[in-house]
């Protein structure tokens, strides 16, 4: 998709007003937060796992090379075809010629933030292919016409509600002309809806949450079985995934099964975790004749030699998002692109560009509850202080920051004048208040939502002073 | 054009990792050993009997089990299943040693084939169990059509309880030692297909199976 991230500030301030909006982040973030962390408390090895994850993505990254040509020479091997792209509008290109090549008119797919990212289902559209994704989710906010609002809960924006009226408009050409309303009905509904679309499609296309080099396989992990119906039914299977998904063996697969599931959903294992290599066997009875696998750099190998590199251990499971205050105030799309919370805060100015998204790694307290969270132990917060360093450094920095900047950094140098300033003011908030102050002068943004501790007492610099005299 | 994007990126990598060449062939063969015998990481520690195990996790999953005898057994555990859901008795069966020698009731028709949209019950054997997390593993074949797993809205699934494994890395050895190595699609099954897409509620039975249920013949 296009971005918008630039307009970062109107669409953050539209989601904090748009109370339907509100209402759905609210329900889905304590769900999250909780199943994960139940889920984490009942498996001691976990920080093990986590260690060992970490260690094992270091290795990759640092022989990545090597793996994607042994990956690649796998593949081969079982029959399967790989293709490489170095940007979205390369990718795009490859997909759209297997398709044409394989004849096809009818698209399933399965869920992928590499679809996302390479915006593959315009690029289909355009080229007079029907696409239809089949996750329940990416379904809906393809009815809507909306990006994902989140990497592993696409329409965790919609109200059943809303998702009731998208039904109603869109279903009537498939016969059905009344309202379905409980989650079960809807549920049903798109079931029997997609069931036709698994079993007529002549491509599938998916992502991959991992290959593995050892055996030239592509891992998905769903719980639809979606994922599974629209790469085994077709005639041909693509593969849409990025560079950095590859790990050498089975074996280091399974330390990142055991941390994705949990992290995400607070699942230990999500209902399907398949392991797909090369087309159908000769005699196999489904399965697709073709498998094609699309490799996509898209600025990773930059980052792999620059101070980010870390990033690209990320296995997308989206713990930051549901752990992220700001993400669970404004929601996904205001971040204007594919990627949303603190690793798209990350990742979208590194795809995009800085200037793009420039407000993205501002919209960040640092609280640092993402990097706790990460499975993957992935500094978050110090890659987001790295762009805001960049971002000084490329004179993207307003004008107003950059003044207010040079002064607090002229008196923090001077410790006896920025104390001299200072104490009248702390003095002036704490009057007439008890503790809290609801509304600040000239800080009216920061207390329209929260309050505002006002100081109690002493400066903690006096009181360490006294404590010096004292001892 | 495809072999100088892939020579590009493949430069770019080498380039981010402070290297214009191939790897150093002594590092190439470490990294070799490494991808052929690469022993388990961590794994998680449990003391239950594998099979108590594999039973109560898949039925934290909301998948249902039931223990049987012998082969002899599990036509009548299939026909009370299907008694049970009131389920037709048409059903599409997949072949192995093992299926093959159920003696079905009269009343069954049973096909060997792979599922289409109008199949409501399947009947499987899988691969192996993973007792860590109450996982069944299957594979597609030329007898195991994968779309028997995911068509019909219930999936039956016969195992052995020889064929149950603590850990998915001792799944992986038998696997690698297949003919033919791995099959096309090796399916991880953790219960039933579900969603909570629609405002995060766990509905179960999303695009795939509604339930799942697995019979264990018992070793004794």
């Amino acid at each position: 998709m296009q971005s918008v991230a630039h307009e970062f500030k109107a669409h953050a301030r539209r989601a904090l007003q748009d109370t339907t909006l509100q209402h759905a982040l609210a329900r889905a973030k304590g769900g999250f937060i909780d199943q994960r962390r139940t889920a984490i408390e009942a498996l001691p090895e976990f920080d093990e796992l986590r260690a060992c994850a970490k260690q094992i993505k270091n290795h990759t990254l640092a022989h990545l090379d090597y793996y994607l040509e042994r990956y690649e020479a796998q593949v081969k091997a079982d029959g399967g075809q790989v293709h490489w792209a170095r940007g979205p509008e390369e990718a795009r290109r490859i997909v759209i010629d297997i398709c044409r090549a394989a004849g096809a008119r009818r698209i399933t797919k399965g869920k992928s933030m590499v679809g996302e990212e390479i915006a593959i289902n315009p690029a289909l559209e355009a080229a007079g292919f029907e696409a239809i994704e089949t996750d329940l989710g990416e379904y809906i906010i393809q009815l809507a016409k909306e990006p994902p609002s989140h990497i592993i809960a696409p329409a965790v924006h919609k109200t059943r509600g809303e998702i009731t009226e998208l039904f109603y408009a869109h279903h009537r050409s498939h016969g059905i002309n009344e309202r379905v309303s409980d989650v079960a009905s809807i549920v049903n509904e798109a079931r029997s809806v997609l069931r036709e679309a698994f079993v007529t499609a002549d491509v599938g296309i998916t992502g991959a949450n991992f290959l593995v080099a050892q055996t030239g396989s592509s891992i998905l992990v769903t719980n639809e079985g979606n994922g599974d119906l629209t790469c085994s039914l077709p005639r041909v299977h693509i593969v849409t995934a990025s560079i950095e998904k590859v790990v050498p063996t089975l074996e280091d697969l399974a330390v990142f099964l055991r941390l994705l599931g949990r992290s995400a959903t607070g699942q230990e294992m999500s209902s399907y975790t398949s392991i797909f290599t090369g087309p159908k066997r000769n005699a196999d009875l489904d399965g697709p004749a073709e498998y094609h696998v699309v490799l996509l750099d898209h600025g990773r190998s930059a980052m792999l030699g620059n101070e980010f590199r870390e990033m690209l251990r990320c296995i997308r499971c989206g713990a930051c998002l549901n752990h992220c205050p700001v993400y669970g105030s404004i929601g996904g799309h205001s971040y204007g692109w594919v990627y949303s919370g603190p690793m798209g805060a990350v990742l979208t100015p590194l795809m995009v560009g800085l200037r793009e998204a420039a407000d993205l790694p501002n919209a960040c307290t640092l609280n640092g509850r993402c990097q706790e969270v990460c499975p993957m132990g992935i500094p978050l917060p110090t890659m987001l202080r790295r762009l805001r360093m960049r971002e000084f450094e490329q004179n993207l920095t307003g004008a107003r920051s950059r003044w207010l900047l040079s002064i607090w950094a002229f008196l923090a140098k001077r410790p006896r004048l920025y104390q001299t300033l200072l104490r009248p003011f702390v003095r002036l908030l704490a009057i007439g208040s008890r503790g809290t102050r609801r509304s600040l002068p000239l800080a009216r943004g920061w207390t329209q939502s929260r309050d505002f501790p006002t100081p109690q007492g002493r400066t903690f610099q006096s009181l360490y002073r006294a404590r010096q005299r004292k001892q | 054009m495809s072999d100088s994007a892939r020579n590009a990126v493949l430069d770019s990598v080498r380039k981010a990792l402070g290297r214009d060449c191939e790897l150093d062939a002594s590092i190439e063969t470490a990294l070799d050993g490494r991808l052929n015998d690469s022993g388990p990481h961590v794994l998680p520690v449990f003391d239950e009997p594998p099979l108590e195990r594999f039973v109560d996790k898949l039925e934290t999953v909301h998948a249902t089990t039931v223990r049987v005898a012998g082969v002899a057994d599990i036509a009548a555990a299939i026909d009370s299943y299907i008694g049970a859901h009131r389920l037709p008795t048409n059903i599409v069966v997949a072949r192995s040693a093992l299926l093959d020698n159920i003696d079905w009731p009269a009343a069954f028709h049973v096909e060997h084939r792979g599922a289409t949209v109008d199949d409501v019950v399947s009947v499987t054997e899988a691969l192996a169990g993973i007792a860590e997390t109450g996982t069944l593993v299957c594979g597609s074949s030329e007898s195991h059509p994968t779309s028997l797993n995911f068509l019909p809205e219930n999936h039956v699934v016969v195992i052995s309880e020889s064929r149950l494994y603590k850990h998915m890395e001792e799944v992986w050895q038998e696997l690698r030692r297949l003919p033919g190595g791995l099959p096309r699609a090796v399916n991880l099954i953790t219960g039933p297909s579900k969603t909570a897409d629609v405002e995060q509620t766990i509905q179960y039975g999303a695009h795939g199976p509604r339930r799942l249920h697995v019979i264990i013949i018992e070793q004794h």
